[in-house]
C-alpha cells in the first residue's frame, strides 16, 4: 500500500517535470489501443444509433416539443397580444384593443389564416371559433362598406356582431395563450385549463373526459395484465416442463397467433364474439343462454381480444425464466417436508418473479398504448387513451393535445419503469 | 470532364428522384375504398388514363384532413387529389391546406349550359368541385321484419319499444345531432340556430341518451352494411351508396329509409403544394364533366352534381338516387359553413358525452 | 439387531419403466441397515438415480414394494417421508439466504422460532461456516454451497439421507475433502445414507457397502474391499479400479484353480465366473499386483517388452507388451529400491494365481 503511494507520487512528479517515464508511455499506449477499440465499437453501432435517433428519439422529442410549443397566437395576433399585456382581466379591455384585434382579424381572414387561429383559441374556450369567424366576416363586410371611424365604433360594432365581445372571456382566452411555450395542452389533457383570471382550475364537469379515461386505460391494462398472468403462468409452466417434442408443438401454438396479423386476429374475435357469432350460436344451441349476449363492441370484447393478443408477451418471458429453474428446487422443497402448495408459493413462485415482472411490465406497457383492437372492438365503452390520441391526430387536428396525452402516457410508462426498478431491479428483468 | 461530372451528378439525382420522375406521368388519387373507389376508377380513372396516358395510382384513406395537413406542413406532398367531403373541403380551404380551383376551368354541360348553371348550388367551391351528392340515410334488413310493421320514419330510430334492438350510428356529432332534434320535432330551419345554444345541445344529447346504450358506433363507410348483414344491429345510418351496392350488387335484403335523409357533397380537392398541379387540375376538370358524373352514378348510387348528368340517367336508376323527387321530400340540407365554426366544440361535447 | 434394523430401507423386486417397453430398473432388491452407508455406483443411465428418486418419492415404482422402517411408502407423498436429500447441483433456494435455506425444513415443521434459530446456528457451526448465514447461495463458493446443502438435508434430523452425486460439480481436491467430511458426519450422527455416484473412488472411500449398477441390474452388492479384491464379474472388475484384462479360453478347471490359454500361453488363475472347459473367459489382474522380474514364488511368469514409462510420483506406470497385448499396465511402486528399467527393455512379469481372476467373457463394447 505504502509502496503504491510512493510510486504514484513519483509518477506525478515525472509528469510535472515533463520527462515521460516508461510507465507513462505504457499508459499512453494502452489508452491509444483502447481508444481504437472504442472507436471501432462505436463505428459498428453508428448505423443503429442513427436509425434509432431518426425513427425513435427525434419523433419523441418532436412530440414532447409540440406538447408545449404554441406560437400560433403570438405569431398571428402579435399586436393584440401586446395590447393585452397590461390588461387586468377585471373588465373588458380598452377600445383600442378592440380596434387592434379587429384589424388583425380582418387581415387573417384575408390571408386564410383565421381558421388555424380560431381553432387554437377554441380549444381554450369553446365557442371561440364561431365567434372569431363570425366577427371576422362581419368586420370585413363593414370595412368594405363605410368602414369604422373610431376605436369605440369598432368595439360597438363587434359587440353588435356577437354579444360575447362584451364579456371578458374571449379576451382572457387570447391572453392565456400569450406565450410561445405553454402548459395549456397538458392542463387540457388532465381536464384542467387556465380560467378567465389566468389561474389553473378544473374544467367544468361536463367537459371532463381525460382523467377518467386515463384511469380507465390503466384499470383495463391492469386487468388485461392480470388475466394474461393467470392464463399465461400455467401455460408457461407446462411449456417449461413438458418433454421437448410436445413443448415445441405447444410453443408453436402459442407463437402462431403471434405471427398472425394483428388486424386478422382482432377481426376474428369480432366474428367469434358478435351477437350472431360462433360463441353465441354455441351457447344458444346448448341451451346455456336464451338471449344472445353482447360480447363485442364493448369493454368485454376489448379485454378478451387484447388478452389474447398480448398473451405471448406474458408467456415468453415467463417461459424463459421457468426454463432455467431446475426441477430439483421443487423436489428439494418437497423432500424437506413442504406440501406441494407451500413449496410452490415459497420456492417456485419467488423464483419466477423476474419473469412475472418482465411479462407484466411488457404486457401493461403494450396495453396502455394499444390502439387498433379497442378501435375495432371497443365500441363506446372499450375506448382507451390511445384512441383519443388518434382522434386528436386525425380528426380534430389538435396535435398539441395529442402530443400532451402522448407525453403523459410516456411519463406514466417511465414512472412505472422507475418504480419497477426500485422494487425489483431492472437488471433482474428477463424478457427472453 | 466538367460535362461528365455534371452528367453523372444529374444521373444520380435523377436516380434518387426516380419516384418524382415517375410521378411526372402518374397521379396519386386518394379515396375511400370499396365500392366508392371502384365507381371512381371506372368512371374517372380509366377514361382519364385512356385519354391522357397518365397513370392513376389509387390509394385508400378514411377521410379527414390529418394526412393532408401532415403532408402540407412537412412540405412533402405525395397525394395529388383527395376525395373530400364538403365540410373538410371548406375547412381545408380555410386553413390553406388546399389548392384553389378556378371555376372558369370547368367544362360546360354537354347540352351547352355554362358550368355555373349546370352544377347544383354549393357544388362549386373555391378549392374544389363537388361531383356527387351523398346522402346519410337509415337502413334496415327487411328479412328481420317478416309481417310486422317495418321502420319507415326517422322517429323509428329512436323508438326502442316498437323496434327493439341495437342501432349503428356514425361516430361523430354531424348528422346525429340534427337527426336527434328533427326526431324531437324541431323544424328543420330551427336546427342550427338551436344547436348554437346550450339548451338546444342539451336537448339533442338528451334525445340521443334515449338510445345511447343501444348504439354501436361505426367509423368507416363499409361498416354499416357489414353490421347489418352480421345481424349486429337492426338499423343503421349509412351512406346511401353503400346500402344501394349491398342491395343491387350483393343482393342483400336491405331497405333504405329516405325520411330526413341528410345530404352533403363530396368532390376532388388538391393538397397545397402538389408537384403535379397542372395534371391534377386537368383530372379534376375531366372527372367533373357531364359524361364522367353520369358514368359514376351508374356504378354507385350517389347523385351527380350536374343537372345535365342526371338527364342522361334512366328512370330506374334515378329513382334510387338521393335526388329522386320521392326520396327528396323531407331532405335535410347539411350546413357545411355552420359546421366549420361549431365542429370543434360539438366534437368535444360529443366525445365527452360518448365517454360518459 | 432386530428386523427393522437390518431392513431399515428395503427395495423388494422393484421395477421401473418410463415408456412401458424398456425397464430402466430390472428387479431391484436392496436392504439397508440402520446407520449404514450404502452407495449405488454405476455409469450414467444405469438406473441408480431412478432408484434413489423412487425412494425419495419423486418417481413411482412400476412394480414391487419399497419400505422405510417397515412401512410401505409406495403411496406416501415425498414431503411425508422425512428423508433428507442432497442434490447434484445442491438445489439451494437462490432467493433465500443461507439461514433461510436452513430454516426452511424447520419452518415447514412449524418448530418454535427460538428452536429454529438455535438449530440453524448449530448446523452452520457443524459445517464451520457460521459467517455465511446472511448471504445468498450465489455468493458462496461451490464447496461452501455443498456444505450448506448437506447441512440443510441434516438440520431437521432425518434418519435417512439420500445423496445424488453431491460432489459431482466440485474440483478434485475439494471433492476428496468433502468425502471425508461426509463420512465423518455420517459416523457422528449415526444416520443412514444412500449415496449415488458414478465415481468409484468416491464409492470406495465412503461406503459400507456398494451396489454396482449396470443396465438396470445390480451386478454386485458388497463391501469396497470385497468389490475391489473379488469382483464377481468382468463388468465390476473393469468398473472398479484399474484392471488388466486378457481374453482366453478355459483349458482346465480344478477346485480353486484353473488354467486359461491366452495366445498360446497357459495362465494359472482363480475360477470365479466360469463353468466348463472350452468357454471363453476374461482374466482380470490388478496392475499393482504384478511384479516385474518376479522371483520363483510367482506361479505366473511371462516375457514382456517395456513400451512406455510414465512417472506418477508414488509409482511408475509401465506399459508392456505381453501375449500380443500392448495395453498391459504394471504399477511399479516408487519404493526404497527403484527398478532400473527403460523403454524397450525385455523384462519378465509375474503374478500370483490368486490375483488373477477368471471371469465371464466381456460383453464387447462395454468398459
Amino acid at each position: 500500500m505504502k509502496y503504491e503511494a510512493i510510486s504514484a507520487g513519483a509518477l506525478d512528479e515525472s509528469q510535472t517535470i515533463g520527462t515521460p517515464s516508461t510507465n507513462n508511455s505504457l499508459k499512453m499506449q494502452l489508452r491509444r489501443a483502447e481508444r481504437w477499440n472504442r472507436t471501432r465499437a462505436f463505428l459498428l453501432v453508428v448505423p443503429l444509433l442513427l436509425f434509432v435517433g431518426v425513427t425513435f428519439i427525434m419523433p419523441i422529442m418532436d412530440m414532447l416539443h409540440r406538447s408545449i410549443h404554441d406560437p400560433l397566437i403570438v405569431d398571428h395576433l402579435p399586436k393584440t397580444v401586446a395590447a393585452l399585456e397590461s390588461w387586468d382581466r377585471q373588465q373588458i379591455p380598452e377600445d383600442t384593443t378592440y380596434a387592434v384585434l379587429a384589424q388583425e382579424l380582418v387581415s387573417l381572414h384575408k390571408q386564410r389564416d383565421l381558421a388555424k387561429v380560431a381553432g387554437r383559441l377554441n380549444t381554450e374556450f369553446s365557442g371561440m371559433r364561431s365567434l372569431l369567424s363570425k366577427s371576422a366576416r362581419g368586420l370585413a363586410r363593414l370595412n368594405a362598406g363605410a368602414g369604422l371611424e373610431s376605436a369605440a365604433d369598432t368595439r360597438e360594432a363587434m359587440i353588435r356582431i356577437d354579444a360575447r365581445w362584451s364579456d371578458i372571456q374571449p379576451w382572457a382566452a387570447i391572453k392565456n395563450l400569450n406565450s410561445r411555450y405553454t402548459l395549456s395542452y397538458y392542463l387540457a389533457a388532465l381536464d384542467m385549463h387556465y380560467d378567465v383570471s389566468g389561474d389553473i382550475s378544473a374544467q367544468p364537469e361536463r367537459r371532463q373526459i381525460y382523467k377518467a379515461l386515463l384511469i380507465k386505460t390503466f384499470a383495463m391494462s391492469a386487468l388485461i395484465t392480470v388475466l394474461c398472468l393467470l392464463l399465461g403462468y400455467p401455460l408457461a409452466h407446462l411449456l417449461a416442463t413438458l418433454p421437448e417434442s410436445r413443448s415445441n408443438l405447444l410453443m408453436i401454438m402459442v407463437l402462431l397467433p403471434f405471427w398472425t396479423s394483428l388486424l386478422v386476429r382482432t377481426t376474428s374475435w369480432i366474428v367469434l364474439l358478435q351477437t350472431e357469432g360462433v360463441i353465441n350460436d354455441v351457447l344458444i344451441s346448448i341451451g346455456l343462454i336464451s338471449e344472445r349476449i353482447r360480447m363485442v363492441h364493448n369493454l368485454f370484447g376489448t379485454v378478451i381480444a387484447m388478452t389474447h393478443i398480448l398473451l405471448p408477451f406474458m408467456v415468453l418471458p415467463l417461459y424463459s425464466v421457468m426454463k432455467n429453474i431446475s426441477p430439483s428446487y421443487m423436489r428439494a422443497a418437497r423432500s424437506l417436508g413442504a406440501k406441494p402448495a407451500y413449496a410452490f408459493i415459497h420456492i417456485y413462485l419467488p423464483q419466477t418473479l423476474p419473469g412475472i415482472g418482465a411479462g407484466a411490465i411488457l404486457t401493461f406497457i403494450l396495453s396502455i398504448g394499444f390502439y387498433i383492437t379497442p378501435a375495432l372492438v371497443g365500441g363506446r365503452s372499450g375506448q382507451m387513451i390511445s384512441n383519443f390520441i388518434a382522434y386528436h391526430m386525425q380528426t380534430s387536428l389538435n396535435w398539441g393535445l395529442a402530443a400532451a396525452l402522448g407525453g403523459i402516457l410516456l411519463g406514466m410508462v417511465l414512472l412505472l419503469y422507475f418504480v419497477y426498478n426500485r422494487l425489483i431491479g431492472i437488471n433482474s428483468l428477463k424478457v427472453g | 470532364m466538367k460535362n461528365k461530372i455534371r452528367n453523372l451528378s444529374f444521373a444520380s439525382v435523377a436516380l434518387l428522384l426516380s419516384s418524382q420522375v415517375l410521378a411526372d406521368n402518374s397521379l396519386t388519387v386518394v379515396s375511400w375504398g370499396g365500392a366508392f373507389t371502384k365507381s371512381q376508377v371506372e368512371a374517372y380513372h380509366k377514361p382519364f388514363t385512356a385519354k391522357t396516358g397518365t397513370e392513376i395510382v389509387s390509394e385508400d384513406f378514411s377521410g379527414g384532413l390529418a394526412e393532408i395537413k401532415a403532408q402540407v406542413e412537412s412540405g412533402n406532398v405525395t397525394w395529388d387529389l383527395v376525395s373530400l367531403d364538403k365540410p373538410d373541403i371548406v375547412r381545408g380551404c380555410a386553413e390553406g391546406l388546399l389548392e384553389p380551383l378556378d371555376p372558369k376551368l370547368l367544362q360546360p354541360g354537354n347540352d351547352g349550359t355554362p358550368a355555373n348553371q349546370d352544377f347544383v348550388d354549393g357544388a362549386i367551391h373555391e378549392c374544389a368541385v363537388a361531383s356527387i351528392v351523398v346522402s346519410n340515410i337509415l337502413a334496415y334488413d327487411k328479412s328481420r321484419y317478416s309481417g310486422e310493421s317495418t321502420p319507415s320514419k326517422l322517429k323509428d330510430l329512436f323508438d326502442l319499444k316498437k323496434f327493439p334492438g341495437r342501432r349503428a350510428l356514425q361516430k361523430q356529432p354531424q348528422g346525429n345531432l340534427e337527426w336527434a332534434l328533427l326526431a324531437d320535432g324541431v323544424a328543420p330551419d330551427r336546427i342550427y340556430p338551436m344547436l348554437e345554444t346550450r339548451e338546444g345541445r342539451d336537448r339533442a344529447f338528451r334525445k340521443l341518451d334515449t338510445i345511447k346504450s343501444n348504439v354501436v358506433w361505426w367509423t368507416t363507410g363499409a361498416q354499416p352494411a357489414q353490421l347489418l348483414a352480421d345481424g349486429e344491429v337492426v338499423m343503421t345510418s349509412a351512406f346511401n351508396g353503400r346500402i344501394d351496392s349491398a342491395q343491387y350488387v350483393e343482393g342483400k335484403p336491405f331497405e333504405i329509409i329516405w325520411d330526413h335523409q341528410i345530404g352533403y357533397m363530396n368532390g376532388w380537392a388538391i393538397p397545397k403544394g402538389t408537384k403535379n398541379l397542372k395534371k391534377a387540375l386537368e383530372f379534376a376538370v375531366f372527372s367533373s364533366s357531364t359524361q364522367a358524373l353520369a358514368d359514376q352514378a351508374r356504378w354507385i348510387a350517389y347523385g351527380p352534381t350536374r343537372k345535365s348528368s342526371a338527364a342522361m340517367l334512366d328512370q330506374e336508376l334515378l329513382a334510387r338516387l338521393p335526388t329522386a323527387p320521392e326520396n327528396y321530400q323531407t331532405v335535410f340540407l347539411f350546413d357545411d359553413e355552420w359546421w366549420i365554426d361549431y365542429a370543434d366544440e360539438l366534437n368535444e361535447e360529443f366525445n365527452t358525452w360518448l365517454a360518459r | 439387531m432386530n428386523k427393522s434394523d437390518t431392513h431399515y430401507v428395503r427395495f423388494l423386486n422393484v421395477q421401473k419403466t418410463y415408456d412401458g417397453e424398456n425397464l430402466v430398473v430390472k428387479n431391484f432388491n436392496l436392504d439397508i441397515a440402520q446407520g449404514e452407508f450404502v452407495t449405488m455406483l454405476g455409469p450414467s443411465g444405469s438406473g441408480k438415480t431412478t432408484c434413489l428418486m423412487m425412494l425419495a418419492g419423486f418417481e413411482s415404482a412400476t412394480q414391487g414394494e419399497i419400505y422405510i422402517d417397515g412401512t410401505p411408502v409406495n403411496n406416501l407423498a415425498p414431503h411425508k417421508r422425512d428423508i433428507g436429500m442432497v442434490f447434484q447441483n445442491y438445489a439451494l433456494f437462490p432467493h433465500l439466504t443461507i439461514a433461510e435455506n436452513l430454516s426452511f425444513p424447520l419452518k415447514v415443521r412449524k418448530l418454535p422460532k427460538s428452536d429454529i434459530e438455535q438449530r440453524v446456528k448449530r448446523a452452520l457451526d457443524m459445517i464451520e461456516l457460521p459467517q455465511v448465514a446472511g448471504r445468498r447461495p450465489g455468493q458462496l463458493s461451490g464447496g461452501q454451497q455443498q456444505r450448506v446443502a448437506l447441512a440443510r438435508a441434516l438440520v431437521f434430523e432425518p434418519k435417512l439421507v439420500l445423496m445424488d452425486e453431491p460432489l459431482g460439480a466440485l474440483d478434485k481436491q475439494l471433492r476428496e475433502q468433502m468425502q471425508y467430511e461426509i463420512k465423518r458426519l455420517h459416523e457422528r450422527l449415526g444416520i443412514t445414507v444412500l449415496y449415488v455416484t458414478h465415481d468409484q473412488t468416491e464409492a470406495l472411500t465412503m461406503s459400507d457397502r456398494i451396489a454396482v449398477f449396470n443396465e438396470g441390474v445390480v451386478q454386485q452388492l458388497a463391501s469396497p474391499t470385497e468389490l475391489y479384491e473379488r469382483p464377481s464379474n468382468a463388468f465390476v472388475a473393469q468398473f472398479i479400479g484399474e484392471n488388466n484384462k486378457l481374453s482366453g479360453q478355459v483349458e482346465q478347471i480344478n477346485q480353486d484353480s484353473c488354467v486359461v490359454s491366452v495366445e498360446g500361453c497357459s495362465v494359472q488363475a482363480l475360477p470365479v465366473n466360469i463353468r466348463q472347459c472350452g468357454e471363453p473367459t476374461t482374466l482380470s489382474i490388478r496392475p499393482e499386483r504384478i511384479q516385474i522380474n518376479p522371483d520363483a514364488s510367482y506361479d505366473n511368469r511371462f516375457d514382456a517388452r517395456v513400451l512406455e514409462l510414465i512417472y506418477h510420483g508414488d509409482h511408475l506406470r509401465t506399459r508392456v507388451e505381453l501375449m500380443n497385448h500392448d495395453q498391459f499396465i504394471v504399477k511399479v511402486p516408487n519404493g526404497a529400491h527403484p527398478l532400473a528399467i527403460s523403454k524397450g527393455d525385455q523384462v519378465q512379469v509375474g503374478w500370483h494365481r490368486r490375483d488373477c481372476r477368471a471371469l465371464d467373457a466381456m460383453i464387447p463394447g462395454r468398459p
